[in-house]
């Protein structure tokens, strides 16, 4: 039974007691317990199933790296799934439940996994479930996805806010150990800006619980010292419960800082993502202990040593009263010795290693401790907890010598240093036969924008083990001058690479050797990949699952691809290790995500007269990031109905549109002219100033990109109007075109978009609003069609362009912006008397295609050339050159059988389905039906009382009055006739009154 | 004329830093070659301040210029002086190539002000905003969460930051989730 | 994640500050050049495991564009600077020599 001890715990505050919940028990643990310590001092060892086989599980670990304890964590909005009990701090009012079972933790119904193992071998899904094939959807498919993934998915939306920091520094320290205080004295005496972060909630690391004498005091004391100190620096920055999450090309750093998640409530930052851009980035990330690979290694009750330990001396907790230690190195001896001299039982020692002397062993020996030498564990006796262990020979088959009673294993196979970090960016390893792990290559560093290193790694994260060994590396990154932190060097017999227990395990010892808890793979499933072929340790792990899901392997990892390198007959380097990713471990999504959410998700980009439309009934529509209103609704109205209103309205009263999203750009300077025949297929040098002329903007592959007006102010100086979308992005290709191509012009430009608000008044009885308003002449003589001029409308300042979108009289007013709402509001009273109202996005729509106006977005997709549109007539033959016109030469250009546009006009009235295709005779290679055209803009046109639709078909101006079949979505067809595009006042006589 | 109206006259908001939206102000873009003898005469005898050097912005009597481009600035005046800035300015450069042109209602000003300003600043832009690198006379141009803004200091812990207008609301309520009572960092 | 010194405005730009641009150095085929050249200049680009010269438009900043010299394999930054040129400047080339000596990049070496 795991039990809380009567003394002990350096973390634990025992006169702070704090309630909390496990599968809707109540329990009670102290200030300063994590998770998984509270639970194992309520003698709640189990803590999970495992994944595939169900089988029941326990803590292996005290940190990061644990595998098993994984809890659906909080509730409702604070829902969160596979939590790692050994870094949850425990809160008053925790509530956590366990993870994959079913229906409860104690009583598993998928545990016959467990029973069925050997036909879930490496690669099950890729074999088990292929035959018969019908079998697929019924019967694997859904078991499959039953028990597939970890955890429960939250389903409402997180209660809580998140945010990022930009920090830029010198030196980064990552990792807040006896190495990390080290190097960051050390850099901080270099002079620069210095941040050392830590991902638990302690400074220390290791040190304080292996009870190491530093500078003649305790490291409890030397690292309270070093804090201190470090506080002092002004150029020192000291983060703890802030883990390096991965490290980036050119010093970038991410980093996760848990701001609330120990004690939730609302309206703070629960976690704080740090982009860190750091000069220097050292690496003092620590060392991983590995477990050793012996039959029943993943039964509750078999624990790491080095956690044993950190339970016992932190928490004050005891895994139970008899713990027997098995090891191949001398770190284990710590645990014996501490458990000992907690008063707890040890009755045995079990060393992999033939004859190994040292002072650990030394004083182990001394407090009365046996130690078996030569020996390991056959077996784990005990199914749901360990009641003992079966001891062999490690150099032999298994045979058992011995069984010891005892209820706890400690187990240790060595450390591997936390490469990840050093990893992640190109840092590359070496194989340390005298340490059996890799670890970094001082060689092959990271490197920076400047070519140099950037990334340097010290202490147990470079593969120094032993308290005055891990100092003095991590000090070498010092400045002269600096006192170097001393500690007594150790004598340490040397650590024997043990894979495998015992060394000779026959298959169904091997069988129950587990490598990867959480996704139960097994020595005998590596070795089973291997003979199957799987050389590469990418692909085995892939196979076999060995090193996925929420650890990453962090266990696993180099245990694994011992036994594949040994099934290969490689040398460990040679197979290598799979790849390091970030993040270290598993972030929050709504830290990513930072302040993009809810409101701010994205920048949602508003009018000057958006507040009006609000006000007035706008059904919204997103346009990029700019919302405009699709259509304004009256009381009780639908939406089809709305737009059919504003249509009419328009054509036989006065619209009013609000058209400040399109683009408005200054372009000036004695080439002006000349820049834009460049830009425009049609030639805009030769309009009048005051005059306006309608433009096609393709790209180099000849490809419409946009149109519009463009005005010209004098005769240097041309303003151009882009789509809604085109803006930002055509005043960029202006730009580039300027600073790239042609730098010697003479032309600047401006975007002058946001500057104005942008009113349309539209319709027969415009000209009559405007009189009203009055200020200006806007009479047919003063200001004919395709004309601009200045002046005041009810005394504000304004330019007004006579240009039409809609086939009416129409004119756009330019207000600037902060006046804009004045405008509108007297240009929305002096129209009452006329009917006046406002139109959206759907009527401007409606009423452009009535006229056959095309639309960038919906006639162009990428692929469309102006040609292809009829625009020929907005094409300058005279010109030598403009952007696209060499592209459009291209024989594809110019293939007669490209399809080209039409008006299309259903037989029975009915609205063309959106994106419908026009069937032709046969099919095509991929047995597809051949087609030939398809439509591309399609409406009810209440001015008809039919749908209209344009498209693009192949020879479609010579097939007028021709019937074509277009496809529906419900699989029949609808047959519409090819009419011409223009379905309204071909004569264009109603713009021009 | 009506009374100007700004994207979000009178928005404040009150965190461990200050968050207010600002009145209209004028804003004038200035396109030339800085090194040209009639732009500095034309700015200086106009605006009554010189060209400021790369990434600065310099302050007169109501007025200030700030470098926005190798070829770009921008000149700040009151709202009402725009007209006669414009004027004087296209006037004196009649000759020259150089594009003056009145912007004032394109964009939305905020002022954020407080001891921990420079934390509000750095939750929202990857630009280093450290004394160091952002102290008085500098201008920086870099991005505020997902749009484009310039940042620049008016006090001893105060900020203004210029952004387009139609993000005006964006910007105000992105400043506002980063100034937040206790998120403060304590990192400056 | 990159951070490249945007050469008009001297400050380190982050690559979220920036819109890249493509291959630098192209010269443009307009009207009248053969279907060759014209396929070359709008289609067919280097893809080297090295030396790399490259456009980058400071577009949250001053909004110029810039080149960028740069080894595609480390994300060494050999130099920045301005985009008003045909070719690589010397002074950048000189830089490239004396980490990569023997670099080559199409006609340039």
């Amino acid at each position: 039974m795991t039990t809380r001890l009567a003394e002990g715990g350096r973390l634990i505050n025992r006169g702070r007691a704090l309630e909390f919940t496990f599968n809707g028990k109540t329990m009670t643990g102290y200030d300063g317990d994590t998770l998984a310590s509270a639970l194992l001092a309520n003698g709640q060892y189990l803590m999970g199933r495992s994944f595939k086989y169900h089988r029941p599980r326990s803590v292996v670990a005290s940190g990061p790296e644990e595998p098993n304890a994984l809890m659906n964590l909080g509730s409702g909005a604070r829902f969160e799934p596979n939590q790692r009990a050994t870094t949850t701090e425990l809160f008053e009012g925790l509530q956590a439940q366990s993870q994959n079972h079913w229906p409860s933790l104690e009583m598993d119904v998928g545990v016959v996994n467990n029973y069925a193992a050997r036909f879930l071998p490496a690669g099950f899904y890729y074999k088990t479930f292929i035959h018969p094939r019908s079998a697929w959807k019924h019967l694997f498919e859904p078991f499959i996805r039953k028990s597939a993934g970890l955890g429960k998915a939250p389903k409402d939306r997180d209660a809580d806010i998140y945010e990022h920091f930009y920090a830029h520094v010198d030196v980064l320290v990552i990792g807040g150990g006896i190495a990390g205080l080290t190097a960051a004295r050390a850099a901080a005496a270099g002079g620069g800006e210095v941040m050392l972060i830590e991902q638990s909630a302690h400074w220390g690391g290791r040190a304080p619980v292996d009870a190491d004498e530093i500078d003649g005091v305790s490291a409890d004391l030397w690292v309270k010292n070093s804090i201190e100190a470090l506080e002092e620096e002004e150029n020192v920055r000291l983060r703890t419960r802030c883990m390096g999450a991965g490290v980036y090309d050119h010093g970038y750093v991410l980093a996760y800082e848990r701001l609330t998640e120990h004690a939730p409530q609302d309206g703070l930052p629960r976690h704080r993502l740090w982009r860190i851009r750091a000069k220097q980035v050292v690496v003092a990330t620590g060392a991983i202990e590995r477990p050793l690979s012996f039959a029943g290694n993943d039964v509750p009750g078999v624990m790491l040593a080095g956690a044993v330990r950190d339970y016992a001396v932190n928490w004050g907790v005891s895994l139970g009263q008899r713990t027997v230690v098995v090891t191949n190195n001398d770190d284990a001896y710590r645990t014996a010795i501490a458990l000992t001299e907690a008063g707890l039982e040890v009755p045995a020692v079990l060393d992999a290693r033939i004859a190994p002397e040292g002072m650990l062993i030394a004083k182990a020996r001394a407090l009365g401790i046996r130690v078996e030498t030569g020996r390991g564990v056959a077996k784990v006796l005990g199914r749901a907890r360990v009641t003992g262990v079966a001891v062999c020979e490690q150099a032999s088959d298994g045979t058992v010598v011995e069984e010891i009673q005892c209820d706890a294993v400690a187990m240790s196979g060595g450390w591997s240093p936390v490469v990840h970090l050093w990893s992640h960016c190109g840092g590359k390893l070496i194989w340390d036969e005298a340490g059996a792990c890799f670890r970094p290559d001082p060689e092959k560093a990271p490197t920076g924008a400047s070519g140099e290193a950037f990334v340097t790694a010290v202490g147990a994260a470079n593969g120094a083990l032993g308290t005055a060994e891990v100092l003095a590396d991590a000090h070498r990154i010092a400045p002269d001058g600096v006192k170097a932190p001393v500690a007594a060097p150790e004598e340490a017999a040397p650590v024997s690479p043990v894979w495998m227990m015992p060394r000779g395990a026959g298959h169904k010892l091997r069988s129950k050797m587990w490598l990867d808890y959480q996704n139960d793979v097994k020595v005998s499933d590596v070795q089973l990949a291997a003979r199957e072929g799987f050389e590469s340790v990418e692909h085995t792990k892939r196979y076999t699952t060995l090193g996925m899901a929420t650890d990453q392997g962090k266990l696993s990892n180099i245990n694994g691809l011992a036994v594949l390198s040994d099934a290969l007959g490689a040398a460990i380097p040679q197979v290598g290790t799979t790849t390091f990713r970030p993040p270290y471990t598993p972030i929050s999504f709504g830290s990513i995500a930072g302040a993009a959410r809810a409101e701010t998700f994205q920048p949602l980009r508003r009018t000057p007269l958006h507040g009006w439309h609000e006000a007035n009934g706008a059904h919204w529509e997103p346009v990029g990031q700019w919302r405009r209103p699709y259509c304004y609704l009256q009381k009780g109205e639908s939406v089809e109905a709305a737009v059919e209103r504003e249509v009419k309205n328009t054509r036989e009263a006065v619209g009013l549109l609000d058209a400040s999203t399109l683009g408005t750009i200054l372009a000036k300077g004695p080439d002006a002219g000349r820049f834009l025949d460049m830009l425009y297929t049609n030639m805009m040098s030769t309009l009048q100033p005051g005059r306006c002329r309608y433009g096609l903007m393709c790209n180099e592959n000849g490809f419409l990109m946009d149109d519009g007006v463009v005005a010209r102010i004098d005769e240097d100086t041309f303003l151009c109007h882009t789509t809604t979308g085109g803006a930002e992005h055509i005043h960029a290709h202006m730009e580039e075109w300027l600073q790239t191509e042609w730098w010697d012009w003479m032309v600047y430009t401006a975007n002058l978009t946001e500057q104005y608000a942008q009113i349309g008044v539209v319709g027969p009885k415009a000209r009559e609003v405007l009189e009203l308003v009055g200020g200006m002449d806007v009479s047919k003589e003063a200001m004919p069609f395709m004309t601009w001029a200045d002046g005041e409308l009810g005394g504000i300042n304004v330019r007004v362009y006579r240009i039409s979108f809609s086939g009416e009289l129409s004119y756009e007013i330019a207000v600037k912006a902060n006046h804009g709402r004045a405008l509108w509001d007297l240009i929305a009273e002096a129209g009452r008397e006329f009917g006046a109202m406002p139109y959206g996005t759907e009527a401007l729509h409606v009423l452009r295609a009535e006229k056959g106006f095309i639309m960038i977005g919906d006639e162009t997709d990428g692929t469309v050339i102006p040609q292809d549109l009829g625009l020929d007539w907005a094409i300058s033959k005279k010109k030598e050159d403009y952007l696209g016109k060499r592209a459009q030469a291209r024989a594809h250009m110019t293939d007669p059988e490209r399809w080209k546009l039409v008006g299309l006009k259903t037989l029975d009235g009915s609205v063309l389905p959106d994106g419908s295709y026009a069937i032709a005779e046969g099919q095509n290679a991929n047995g597809q039906r051949n087609v030939q055209g398809r439509v591309t803009s399609t409406y009810h046109s209440p001015t008809l009382g039919h749908g209209i639709a344009m498209g693009l078909v192949r020879h479609g101006p010579d097939r007028m009055g021709e019937v074509l079949q277009f496809n529906r979505t419900d699989g029949g067809t609808v047959e519409a006739r090819i009419v011409s595009p223009v379905f309204y006042d071909p004569e264009g006589e109603k713009q021009n009154v | 004329m009506s009374e100007p109206v700004s994207a979000l006259a009178g928005a404040r908001f009150d965190g461990f830093a200050k968050v207010e939206a600002l009145p209209p102000r004028g804003m004038v873009t200035v396109r030339g070659d800085f090194e040209s003898a009639a732009l500095q005469a034309a700015v200086r005898s106009a605006v009554g301040i010189d060209v400021p050097e790369t990434g600065r912005v310099l302050f007169g009597v109501g007025t200030a210029i700030a470098w926005l481009s190798p070829d770009e600035l921008m000149v700040f005046c009151a709202y009402d002086a725009v007209p006669e800035i414009v004027v004087g300015l296209q006037n004196a450069l009649a000759d020259t190539h150089a594009l003056v042109v009145d912007v004032s209602d394109a964009r939305a000003l905020f002022r954020v002000s407080g001891l921990d300003v420079r934390e509000v600043l750095a939750k929202l832009t990857p630009a280093d905003v450290s004394p160091n690198a952002l102290g008085p006379g500098v201008l920086r141009r870099t991005r505020l969460a997902q749009v484009p803004a310039g940042i620049w200091m008016t006090g001893e812990s105060a900020f203004e930051v210029m952004c387009f207008r139609s993000v005006a609301q964006y910007v105000f309520d992105i400043l506002k989730g980063a100034a937040i009572p206790g998120s403060e960092v304590g990192y400056f | 994640m990159l951070i490249l010194r945007c050469p008009y405005c001297g400050v380190m730009a982050d690559e979220t500050e920036l819109v890249p641009g493509g291959e630098a150095h192209l010269k443009r085929s307009g009207p009248g050049s053969s279907d060759d050249d014209f396929e070359g200049y709008l289609f067919h680009r280097e893809n080297p495991k090295g030396v790399h010269f490259e456009r980058w438009r400071h577009s949250a900043g001053c909004g110029k564009w810039f080149h960028a010299a740069r080894c595609t394999v480390t994300l060494e930054v050999f130099g920045t600077y301005p985009a008003q040129v045909t070719e690589p400047p010397q002074e950048i080339r000189e830089a490239i020599s004396s980490k990569r000596p023997g670099w080559s990049w199409r006609e340039y070496e």
